[in-house]
């Protein structure tokens, strides 16, 4: 993973995005995400963090200034690149394991490699119980799971989450947070996570960027430098709540600049 | 289980008391029996006419499920169109209404002029007026998928056909089943209507609107009565196979049709 680092996953170049309607949304975004790197995008409502996902992803083209994915046009790295949103946004009349394997079935995978794909990551995430079960018969976190089970089924290069576990209690959001660093450590990707937790960007992050708002633009960025690999205790340690209580401040200051 | 054990004891009860009402009504005001007959004519009457009743019941029977089969049919197809765009909701939305509105007692007898009477002719009365529902039902259900859904589904580079097989029809077949559980009610009511008018092309065989029709005529209120009894149970029993359908369809995955019983 290391010698990888060296490389641009993502390049922003004074990006700005204007909405016609709300107005300018992001302004002169210059931002390099290193391959391998989990970054999280963290800021008070109003400041452009879903935005900055959807003009990754090519879902958005930006007003002015360059993306680049992977070296290309962010639409043509689609193949590569996985959503997770904050809802599990699974489809309810599909059973979970059909659920996991919708995105390798829209690009034409064989069923075969669907099945074996789908059964290892659900082995993966600890869900290989429910496969036949529909998304209404699970939990909340059990959802969240099966989306992210779903986003990895296409092998991405590059995932994009947005807020996922925003709507979820507290216990489930931890188990989830330790569960992707996992999944981070074992697979070979590059994150890009929305919150508005400092704790879970700290607890996940290589590096934080923080957003001020109106319009949405860089305030600051945090190397995390924290020991890894990360687990449950590291909650407890001082250094965590160290960094906490930095990206705090500096979020306080985005918000009333 | 026990609650519904209840609700049936209850239901009966109720249509008992209304059964002893009935008869006191007739005790007490002498009501000749060509105005009100007695509950024992009325269960006469059907045990009497009982093939014919089958006969008309299976002949409106025939009219409603054509008429509703071509309106899910043509109304599935209108909603697709519907749902491609904005502007052609706008455009076209409001001859939905027009579907609705058009008092259907009005138009009977000119579909008639046109079409001559009989099966057809009540059949595509109990279409018109069955139409709107569907259509209104399925557009909605069509244009209200998750935004993030359609977005997660570009991502992987679905073609229209998949965005539309895929997401859209399947997230609008409960939102179908509640056009078509509505329609079904009032294609029964429409064919009957349209029975009235369009009446039999052959003497002595037509559906119930039609019967109807001929027994007030010859002052028979006991198999008008009968006839009544016979629309009621025809228009149950299309509302109970509409249910049964959307949960044979639903239950594994829709809130909507866990339990029938309760809807």
């Amino acid at each position: 993973m290391s010698e990888n680092r060296v490389a641009p996953q993502i390049e922003f170049a004074g990006v700005s995005k204007r909405y016609s309607n709300t107005g300018m949304v992001l302004q002169g975004i210059d931002l390099t995400i290193l391959k391998g790197e989990f970054v999280s995008v963290i800021g008070p409502s109003g400041c452009g963090k879903s935005t900055v996902l959807k003009l990754i992803s090519g879902l958005t083209a930006p007003s002015a200034g360059a993306i680049r994915v992977d070296g290309m046009a962010p639409k043509d790295a689609r193949e590569t690149v996985s959503y997770i949103f904050q809802d599990a946004t699974l489809l309810p009349w599909r059973p979970v394991e059909e659920n996991v394997g919708l995105g390798l079935e829209l690009e034409g995978a064989s069923k075969a490699r669907r099945h074996e794909k789908t059964a290892a990551l659900l082995k993966f995430v600890g869900l290989e119980h429910v496969a036949k079960a529909y998304p209404r018969e699970l939990s909340g976190g059990m959802k969240m799971r099966v989306s992210i089970a779903r986003a990895l089924a296409t092998s991405p290069k590059l995932l994009l989450m947005d807020e996922p576990f925003g709507a979820l209690d507290e216990m489930s959001r931890d188990r989830l947070n330790e569960e992707v660093l996992r999944l981070h450590a074992e697979q070979d990707w590059t994150g890009v996570f929305v919150t508005h937790s400092v704790e879970e960007a700290v607890f996940l992050s290589t590096r934080i960027v923080v957003l001020a708002p109106h319009p949405g633009r860089i305030h600051a960025i945090f190397a995390v430098d924290l020991p890894e690999p990360r687990t449950a205790a590291l909650r407890e340690e001082p250094v965590f709540g160290k960094m906490i209580a930095e990206v705090s401040h500096s979020l306080r200051n985005a918000m009333t600049q | 289980m026990k609650q519904r054990m209840t609700t049936l004891a209850n239901a009966l009860g109720v249509f008992a008391a209304l059964l002893l009402i009935w008869q006191l009504v007739l005790g007490i005001f002498h009501v000749p029996p060509y105005m009100l007959p007695s509950p024992a004519a009325v269960a006469r009457a059907v045990g009497n006419r009982f093939p014919t009743l089958i006969t008309s019941s299976a002949i409106t029977a025939e009219e409603s499920l054509g008429g509703l089969l071509a309106s899910i049919i043509f109304g599935v197809v209108i909603a697709l169109v519907f749902a491609q765009s904005r502007w052609i909701r706008r455009m076209l939305y409001p001859y939905t209404l027009l579907l609705q509105t058009v008092p259907i007692v009005a138009v009977a007898p000119l579909i008639l002029m046109w079409v001559g009477s009989g099966i057809p002719a009540v059949t595509l009365i109990a279409f018109i007026i069955s139409l709107a529902p569907i259509i209104a039902n399925t557009t909605q259900g069509l244009i209200s998928v998750d935004e993030n859904l359609v977005q997660l589904f570009l991502m992987h580079s679905a073609s229209p056909a998949q965005l539309l097989f895929k997401l859209r029809l399947p997230h609008a077949v409960p939102s179908l089943f509640v056009g078509i559980r509505i329609a079904s009610g009032i294609a029964v009511i429409g064919a009957i209507t349209g029975e009235l008018y369009a009446g039999s092309s052959r003497v002595g065989q037509g559906g119930l609107g039609y019967s109807i029709l001929y027994a007030s005529s010859q002052l028979q209120t006991d198999y008008l009565f009968a006839l009544v009894l016979a629309a009621t149970v025809l228009g149950f029993s299309f509302f109970f196979l509409v249910m049964f359908l959307e949960w044979y369809f639903l239950h594994k995955w829709h809130e909507s049709a866990r339990a029938p019983e309760t809807a």
